[in-house]
This record gives structure tokens, sequence and C-alpha cells, in this order.
């Protein structure tokens, strides 16, 4: 597979970002003493990715964004007070939380409390390393990219037991055991459903699938509906976003497992749930939405522009979520990954093998084919969500969502007498 | 089957300071996991004695303490204070005064319906977005108090024999345009949840109350007709003319807490009905009568009451002639509403628990007094 990237070598060519990186550790290597560049690479990757594009996603996308367009889905305004349109709202949010007393209930097992933010902070920057922001714009080209990223984002989980438990505080008990019960059931139909993508793209790279999207012209997200809902709900339940909040459900338990966390330590929770969603966010574009690409625009606008673009757009889902639907209850979650999901991604699972071996073997690898199973994967989507629905039970015109009526008072009235207005 | 690992219950406090306690309200859930074995009610810290003092002044200086038990529907229980003493003291109304009294006090219930609806939304997890949306339309019911009688929440505009001032020269246009406006944005909240299938879960068959047990638990309002019992004290007993408006009682299915929630948005709609008719067929003539500042009911008792948004808010006052009530007692709907609370709560999960205590739709003002 070749990619047609017009980008040349020379290091001040913006479009490819790895010559300007390239170029600083070809200098490096002949003054430095062998050795330096192995240690000065990952932390230009680090530079490149994490402060340039994921802190900066995070104070205005993720915190000035979020607030911003949930004020308006709630008919207000947002921020506005600090700077032009607010925009530096987060930074005076920043400075707040910094000179912010962080308290320790003196019951609290101090080691673990204080280190729960420290790892919290170490996956959300490490998952970056095997995101392609552009053809040579991945700090660590590794073959096996989907797996580390399964790995590196349920590394939280365990912290937040760590958090939770560390206090000595019955809600924040509360909130870790749910969050370990919930994430552990979402681990599985997300690996299922994703498996699905790896039979049909025969790859486990995620730079490899966005080239395979370009060679198909075709992005995974027609290919592969279920797989995208799928992933975006267990994206929504690991990250403790609504609906799926119940980890730091605030009208139940106050804020969970960040019940008694302030100050910084509270904010690098905040700050690096978002860069997890952001991390989400950029796997969901990597994998379904083609990367980098954009039809053959990646030539002229630079490509990790493209793919951060992409980024940004799929991160508004999680805003509209949460500005919109409320909580579910923790049985509920479970249910729903148990007995909808995971059949759902089995079934998938099973239908794409069938037609991985139908196009290698039949009908040997021709490209139009997979415009046919574009097709009928969405036919197999409608129908097996709202099938499968059916089938476990659902049946929402039983439930009437307009009261019965009545002209005169009296005692009780059994619901077969009066007919009400059903849906 | 027995299993080897022992889990035992623990407690936790809902409040005094909890985030979904509508004011300082404690819950003391007993759990086995996410299960609730127990729930124990603790009351009293919004306690201001509001009964014994009403017995230290006049009865006009009642008026303003009547604002401050329930104060999200000041304008009810102005009302139905002032019945009690119009009872007691044998005064009419004039027809213009009532008709002031009705509209007021649906729109009231607008008003407290939209925070009761929103709280209870926000309550099973929605993030805040509701109930933005319905404090959007609250504040303009506010500003038409506001535009009455200067106050928006506690309101002290029922007088005994009418009220305090007339209608202003606005009012009624302003009133009609928030009545025009008001079905299409039922219609947006409906919209917005009645369908949501999350919500849906959330909220059925969460926190049923028999109809045996909303009788016998003296439940009223909503939580009565959310039951599937025709009640409302403006069709069984009428006051203020509600007898010449033509509504209707929306009375729910199972009683759960799904049903709560629809019978509420219904008595929006209805409210809207009455109020235009209200304003359409606003009489002329004074907005009140001359009454004595130093009233002095002849000796006896009265009880009046009304369908306050909560359900049957009643004031009962006992006169010796003398300026100031012998007795004065409150009958809180929220209170006694709040009683069925343990029946709801227990054996559910504490996620429910918090969905049946929005359901009720509580004051604490109103519990404490």
């Amino acid at each position: 597979m070749t990619t047609s990237f017009l980008a040349t070598d020379n290091w001040w060519d913006l479009r490819d970002l790895s010559n300007l990186s390239g170029a600083i550790l070809d200098a490096l290597d002949k003054i430095a003493p062998q050795g330096v560049v192995y240690v000065a690479a990952p932390i230009i990757g680090f530079i490149g990715a994490f402060a340039l594009f994921t802190l900066l996603s995070q104070l205005f996308i993720g915190v000035l964004g979020e607030r911003k367009i949930i004020g308006r889905i709630q008919s207000r305004y947002g921020p506005n007070r600090v700077g032009p349109y607010g925009v530096l709202q987060p930074i005076a949010d920043v400075l707040k939380l910094l000179t912010k007393e962080a308290l320790t209930p003196s019951t609290a097992d101090r080691l673990i409390m204080y280190s729960a933010p420290v790892v919290f902070v170490m996956p959300a920057i490490l998952v970056w390393a095997v995101i392609p922001f552009g053809p040579n714009m991945i700090i660590a080209d590794i073959p096996i990219s989907l797996v580390y990223y399964l790995a590196v984002t349920s590394i939280p989980v365990l912290v937040t037991f760590m958090a939770g438990w560390s206090q000595d505080n019955k809600y924040s008990l509360f909130g870790s055991m749910r969050v370990v019960a919930m994430a552990i059931s979402y681990e599985v139909p997300l690996v299922v459903s994703l498996l699905a993508i790896v039979v049909l793209t025969e790859t486990l790279s995620l730079k490899e699938m966005v080239l395979w999207q370009d060679t198909y012209n075709i992005w995974l997200l027609l290919v592969q509906p279920l797989v995208l809902i799928i992933f975006f709900i267990c994206a929504s339940a690991e990250l403790n976003r609504t609906p799926t909040d119940i980890a730091e459900a605030e009208s139940e338990i106050v804020a969970g497992y960040l019940t008694e966390y302030s100050g910084m330590k509270w904010g690098l929770f905040y700050g690096m749930d978002i860069g997890y969603a952001l991390a989400a966010s950029a796997f969901a574009a990597t994998v379904f939405f083609g990367g980098w690409t954009l039809f053959g625009l990646e030539e002229w606008v630079p490509p990790w522009i493209i793919f951060i673009l992409k980024v940004w757009a799929f991160y508004f889902l999680f805003i509209w979520t949460r500005g919109t639907l409320p909580r579910l209850r923790i049985d509920q979650l479970m249910a729903f990954s148990w007995k909808y999901m995971l059949p759902i991604a089995l079934v998938n699972l099973l239908v794409v093998c069938t037609e991985r071996i139908l196009w290698t073997d039949a009908f040997d690898g021709d490209k139009p084919f997979v415009y046919l199973f574009a097709i009928v994967n969405i036919a197999l989507a409608i129908a097996l969500v709202v099938g499968w629905a059916r089938f476990v039970g659902y049946r929402p015109e039983r439930t009437p969502s307009r009261p019965r009526l009545v002209r005169e008072a009296g005692g009780y009235i059994p619901v077969s007498s009066v007919s009400g207005e059903g849906r | 089957m027995s299993s080897p690992i022992k889990s035992e219950p623990f407690v936790i406090n809902v409040g005094p300071q909890h985030p979904s306690t509508h004011g300082v309200f404690r819950l003391k859930v007993t759990v086995d996991g996410e299960k609730v074995v127990d729930a124990e009610m603790i009351i009293g810290y919004l306690h201001r004695s509001m009964e014994k003092l009403a017995e230290e002044r006049t009865y006009t200086q009642n008026i303003p303490f009547t604002d401050r038990t329930d104060y999200l529907s000041s304008m009810s229980n102005n009302l139905g204070y002032c019945l009690a003493v119009e009872k007691l003291a044998g005064i009419e109304v004039p027809e213009r005064g009532q008709a002031i009294r009705v509209i007021m006090a649906e729109l009231q219930r607008l008003a407290s319906h939209c925070m009761a609806v929103g709280a209870f939304v926000n309550d099973t997890g929605a993030w805040q977005t509701p109930i933005m949306w319905l404090l959007r339309e609250r504040e303009r019911i506010l500003d038409l108090f506001e535009m009455t009688c200067g106050a928006r929440l506690t309101c002290n505009y029922m007088r005994i024999g009418g009220v305090a001032f007339d209608l202003p020269k606005d009012f009624v246009p302003q009133a009609r345009k928030l009545i025009r406006d008001m079905p299409g944005f039922i219609d947006e909240v409906e919209g917005l949840l009645s369908e949501n299938e999350i919500f849906v879960a959330r909220s059925r068959d969460i926190a049923v109350i028999p109809p045996e047990l909303a009788i016998n638990a003296s439940l009223t309002g909503p939580m009565l007709r959310g039951s599937g019992i025709a009640w409302d004290i403006r069709k069984a007993d009428p006051y203020c003319g509600y007898e010449k408006y033509d509504f209707a009682i929306p009375i729910g299915y199972r009683g759960d807490a799904y049903d709560r929630f629809i019978v509420r948005l219904e008595e929006m709609r209805q409210s809207v009905r009455i109020l235009e008719q209200a304003l359409d067929g606003l009489p002329g003539g004074p907005h009140s009568t001359q009454v004595p500042l130093a009233l002095r009911p002849p000796a006896g008792e009265a009880y009046a009451r009304v369908e306050g948004p909560r359900g049957e808010l009643g004031y009962y006052v006992v006169s010796d002639e003398g300026p100031s009530p012998f007795r004065f007692h409150i009958r809180p709907p929220s209170l006694i509403n709040l009683s069925v609370l343990k029946e709801m709560t227990v054996g559910g999960t504490v996620a429910d628990a918090i969905v049946a205590l929005g359901s009720v739709d509580i004051v604490v003002g109103e519990i404490d007094r």
C-alpha cells in the first residue's frame, strides 16, 4: 500500500512535521555523543504531540469549548468574562486550581492518594505515542498499536480504584467500586467489536488502518457502523462521560472517587479525563474516519491539520451527549453491556469473518466488494440494533407518555377503565 | 447457597449537605452493596417555629410567614392562609379579586412545576440541560410576579379580602404572550425527556406507590394522581370560583416516578388552559374588600385547603377574638408526601432512592416550617 503524499523532505516543509524533528535529530546526532538522540526523540515527540496539541486541546476544546457548547445547549452563554469571548477562562481555571489548597483527610492513605493523580496522568500521555498524526508523524510506529492503545487506556480503571479506596470516604468507595465493575464489563464488547476491524483490515497497526481506508477510498465508519456505535458507547463508559458517568454521579454520590480531592490534584483528574476523551476521539478519527486522509485533500492541506480537525469534530459528540442525556443506573449499564452490546458485537464479528473469507477466497480481494460489504453491514447494523432490542424485550409503545385525563374528582380509576393517550 | 465472602451493610448519609436533597434534609440510607435495605429520614434542620411565631402577630402580619414555608409556591400559600382567615371572619372576596387569585395560583403552579420537573430530571443525572430550559421559562413567570407585586419569590401578594394591588396595565398582554408560548415549550421538554429511553429506564417502575398506599398515607397532589386516583381540591372542593373553569385532572397508570413526571407536565398544560379562560373572563370591579387592619374574627376555627403545586395545602386557624390567631397550623403537602419515602426506597438501589426523593418534589422550608 502506498500513500499519495506530496510533502518534500525539506525541514521547512510544514506539511510533514516529521521533517523538522528529523532535521533536529540529525543535527543533534552530529554534535552530541551517541545515545542522546534516543533520549531526545521521545522528548521531541512529547513536546509535539502532547504539549502542543493535547494540552492546548484539553484547555481550549475540552474545557472552554465544552463549557461554551453546553452553555449553548442549555440556552445560556457559558464563560464570557475572562478575555475576549472568555477564551482565557481555562488559564484562569488552572491558575485558580494551582493556588488552591489540596486538602487530605487525616484518615486517608496518603501515599496512594498522592500517587493516584500522577499515575492517572501517565497513560494519558503514553497513549499519544501510537496515534498517527500524519504518514510519518508517529512517535512510535509499532505494528500492534491497537493493542497498545487498549492496554494503556485500561490503566485509569486501576487509578480510579486507588483514588476511591485511599480517601477513606464512603462516596469515593462507592464510585470506585462502580467504575471497576463497569469498566471490566465494557472492555469485553469493546475488544470483541474492534476485533472485527482487525479481521477486515488484517492489521493491528493504526497507521495501516488509515492506509487501508485510503486504498479503498472508504471510511471504516461505513464498512463497520456497528463497531463505531459500540466503540463510542464503551469509550463513554470507560471515560465516565454522561450517560454512563456513574462513577462520579453527582446527584447520587456527590463526586464519586474524586470527592476528597481538591486543588490541582483534582485538576489533574479533570484535565486528564478530557485527555482520555481526546485520545478516544483521536482513536476513532484514526480507525473510523480515515485518520489524516480526506479523499485527496491531504496532498494540499497538511495532514495533521485534517487529523486534528477530525479529532475535535468527534469530541463534539462527547460534548453533545453530555449536554443531552440523563444517566443510566449501574445494573442497567451492566445489562446493556452483556445482554445487548456483546451479542451484537459477536454477530458482527461472525459476519465480518464470513465476509473476509468470501472476499479473499471467492472474490480474489476485488476492490469493489468492499462497497458491497458496506451496504450489507449498514443494513445489518440497523437490523441488529432494532431487532435485538425487540428480542430482549424492548417495547416502547407500552410506555404511554401522556397521562390519562378525567373530568371529575373521584377515587381510584383502574388503568383499563379510562383509555389514555398512549404513544 | 452460602457465599464464603460476607458483606456487611453500611450506612451512608445523603445530606444534610448533598447535591440532591434540595435543601437541608438528611436521608440515612443503609445499603448492602448498591441495594438499599433501610432508609431513615431526619428532618428539622430548617425549623423556624412558624406556627408558634404566628400566634404573636396579627392576621395580616402572618401572610409573609406563609411565603416562607414553601418558598417555591408563595402565592398558593398566601391563598390558602387568606382563604382560612376569610372563612373564619366571613369575608367575601370580589369577583375580580378571585380571578386574580386564580391567575396567580396557576402561574405559581407553572413556576413550581418547572422547578419540580427540572430538579427531578437533574436527579436522574441529566447534566443540567432540562433544568436550565425550565428555569428559563420560570424566569418569565417570576417576571410577571415582579411586575405585579415587586417580589419574585416571596410575593406576599394576597391579602385577607382580596389581593394587595390591582394588576398593572402591562400584565394581561404579557401573561397572554407567556401562555401562548407555554404549550410549545412544554412540547419541547416532552420531546427531550418523555420518550428518552434513558430517562424512561431510570424512572419507569421506580418508586412505585400502589393506590392503597397512596390513600392510606394521605398523599395528595401529583403523588396521589400519579397512582391513578382522580383527586384534585380544585374539583372536589372548589374555591375562588374554580368550578367555572374547564380543565381536566391528569392521572397516571402505575404510580411510579415516570407517572408523576408526566402528570406534572400535563398539569402544566391544564394550568395554561385555566389561565386562558381566566384572562379572557377577567371581570372588572374592585380587587379587594375593605378589611380592618386589626382584624378580630369571631371565636371559632376554620380549615381551608387549596390545591397547591405539591398537593393539598391546608391552613387551620383558631380565633379567640384576639388580634392574632390562637392557633395556627399548616398542613404541608411535602411532609406528608414524604412519609412514604421508606416504602419507595427500600429494595431499590441508591440511584433509585435519589430518583424517588426527586419525584416527591419536596421543599424543605415547608417540611420543617
